[in-house]
């Protein structure tokens, strides 16, 4: 797994990359009340602000971590956004993406350098 | 992170470190906005149960004249509300206006026998103190009271909960005032809150607050609860925030505090006017106004937050209107606010459009409270 210094998770599941927010990123936030997801389909590039998040306090956007295409979203947690804060990087993941350039991933943090990096 | 260490802190600064808030900056205070629980628990705890609140940043004052009759007759010349006709051992809402009908904040007020208690909001203390000052005194005294906290205990269960401390508080109802014993201190406690439910506000001697909030904590029905679930409470109450939903360029009419000045005040009643703004208040009552505050429903599943622009329809035309306040309310379980639109669009279930993100998402006009009420009358 590895971790962007905007607190997202990146796991790589055959040709895709499931994207996410870390723990720590959930907590403060506090309780995510509304998350607007991407459309399947859409192209993205790196940096981009693909996804908003509101927790009771504020709105928080998502970035692509990565050039692509959204394959899949968890449209689960439309319904169900506190899903974020109960399990936030095993059910509650927000989008796939197929890589445009997997290179792109090795600039993050591996998880020994992110729990360093959020100290 | 703010430097905190700038901040004031309440008497209960130790108290919250040890429960784990979360501290924010707050009207010039160091103030909890979460505990441990979390801002949506913490809102569904109080509406269940019972939460305490510190709210011990808001002004305590207390006026004094030569009897309650030269005192209430002073403040009356602050404020479009029926002073004199106050009961003693009663409070009452109350506006401080000002010459354009504007208003300067928002206030509690209570007739205790020989004097007038009074709680206004933390950000506007010091101007409400100087005001009170340049104009009751020397014939009303203006005091300021340091020594005490202020805490809040609200929500259905806050009855038992406090009665198990002095079971006299059973007895009040809603907006009485009395003095009572409570761990071992004197306070000065109202049947009042912020939150739409049932509770009591409590002023207790600084030295004491938190031995009384801990006796309280101690029980299993009562959770601290934090300035994020004391404004989602507040919200789905319809209750106004000073700053958000009303200010200085806010006639109460528009704001649809009609129901706070009493008709003694009235065009027509025996104490008309006298009260800053008074033809431009008692003229929007007479004449209509053009916009009104309205509570709305957002109809999707995202909040409409305060300066969210409000549209007739879904596309083209001026806004007519903008949310002052909004959020999750999680007793609705969904989006919640309120705000301002022109008067025609007021109506109960008028659909409108918010616009968040450059879109136009459909809210509704509202009755308010949004969730109903749940005072002991």
């Amino acid at each position: 797994m590895k971790f962007t210094e905007e607190h997202e998770w990146l796991r790589v599941e055959g040709d895709d990359v499931v994207v996410g927010i870390t723990a720590h990123a959930a907590e403060q936030l506090g309780d995510i009340v509304f998350v607007e997801l991407p459309e399947v389909g859409t192209e993205v590039t790196k940096d981009e602000e693909v996804c908003v998040i509101e927790s009771v306090k504020a709105a928080s956007d998502i970035l692509a971590p990565i050039d692509g295409e959204i394959t899949e979203v968890n449209d689960a947690l439309v319904d169900e956004p506190g899903k974020v804060n109960d399990d936030p990087i095993g059910d509650a993941w927000f989008f796939k993406i197929k890589a445009a350039d997997a290179g792109q991933m090795d600039d993050y943090m591996d998880e020994a350098a992110y729990n360093k990096f959020i100290g | 992170m703010a430097d905190l260490g700038a901040l004031l802190q309440t008497p209960l600064a130790e108290l919250h470190a040890a429960l784990g808030a979360k501290m924010v900056p707050f009207a010039g205070y160091a103030m909890p906005v979460q505990y441990p629980l979390g801002v949506m628990k913490e809102h569904l705890h109080c509406r269940a149960a019972a939460g305490l609140f510190d709210v011990s940043h808001m002004g305590q004052v207390i006026l004094r004249g030569a009897n309650i009759d030269v005192v209430a007759q002073a403040f009356e010349t602050l404020v479009p509300m029926d002073v004199l006709g106050l009961a003693v051992g009663k409070q009452r809402y109350g506006l401080f206006t000002n010459e354009d009908g504007g208003i300067e904040d928002d206030l509690m007020f209570a007739n205790r026998g020989d004097h007038l208690f009074v709680v206004v909001n933390a950000a506007c203390k010091e101007a409400d103190i100087a005001r009170m000052k340049s104009v009751l005194e020397p014939a009303v005294s203006v005091e300021v009271i340091e020594d005490r906290a202020l805490i809040a205990l609200q929500g259905p269960a806050a009855e038992a909960a406090l009665a198990r401390l002095n079971p006299a508080v059973a007895d009040m109802v809603f907006m009485d005032v009395a003095d009572v014993e409570l761990a071992g201190a004197t306070c000065w406690v109202s049947r009042s809150g912020y939150t739409g439910e049932d509770g009591y506000e409590i002023s207790v001697p600084s030295e004491s607050a938190e031995a009384l909030s801990r006796a309280l904590l101690d029980m299993d029905e009562v959770e601290p609860i934090g300035l994020g679930a004391r404004d989602s409470l507040r919200l789905e109450a319809g209750l106004c925030l000073y700053g958000n939903d009303i200010d200085v360029s806010t006639n109460p009419i528009e704001a649809g505090l009609i129901w706070a000045i009493q008709k003694v005040r009235r065009a027509g009643g025996d104490r008309e006017g006298g009260f800053p703004g008074a033809s431009h208040v008692l003229g929007a009552m007479a004449e209509g106004v053009a916009r009104k505050r309205v509570g709305l429903l957002p109809q999707g599943r995202a909040p409409m937050r305060a300066g969210t622009q409000i549209f007739a329809s879904r596309e083209g035309g001026e806004a007519i209107g903008e949310v002052t306040s909004g959020g999750f309310g999680p007793s609705v379980n969904g989006p919640v606010a309120m705000g301002y639109v022109g008067t025609s669009y007021a109506t109960i279930d008028t659909e409108l459009y918010g616009e968040v993100r450059g879109k136009r998402m459909p809210l509704k006009v509202a009755k308010m409270p949004l969730v109903p009420a749940n005072f002991k009358r």
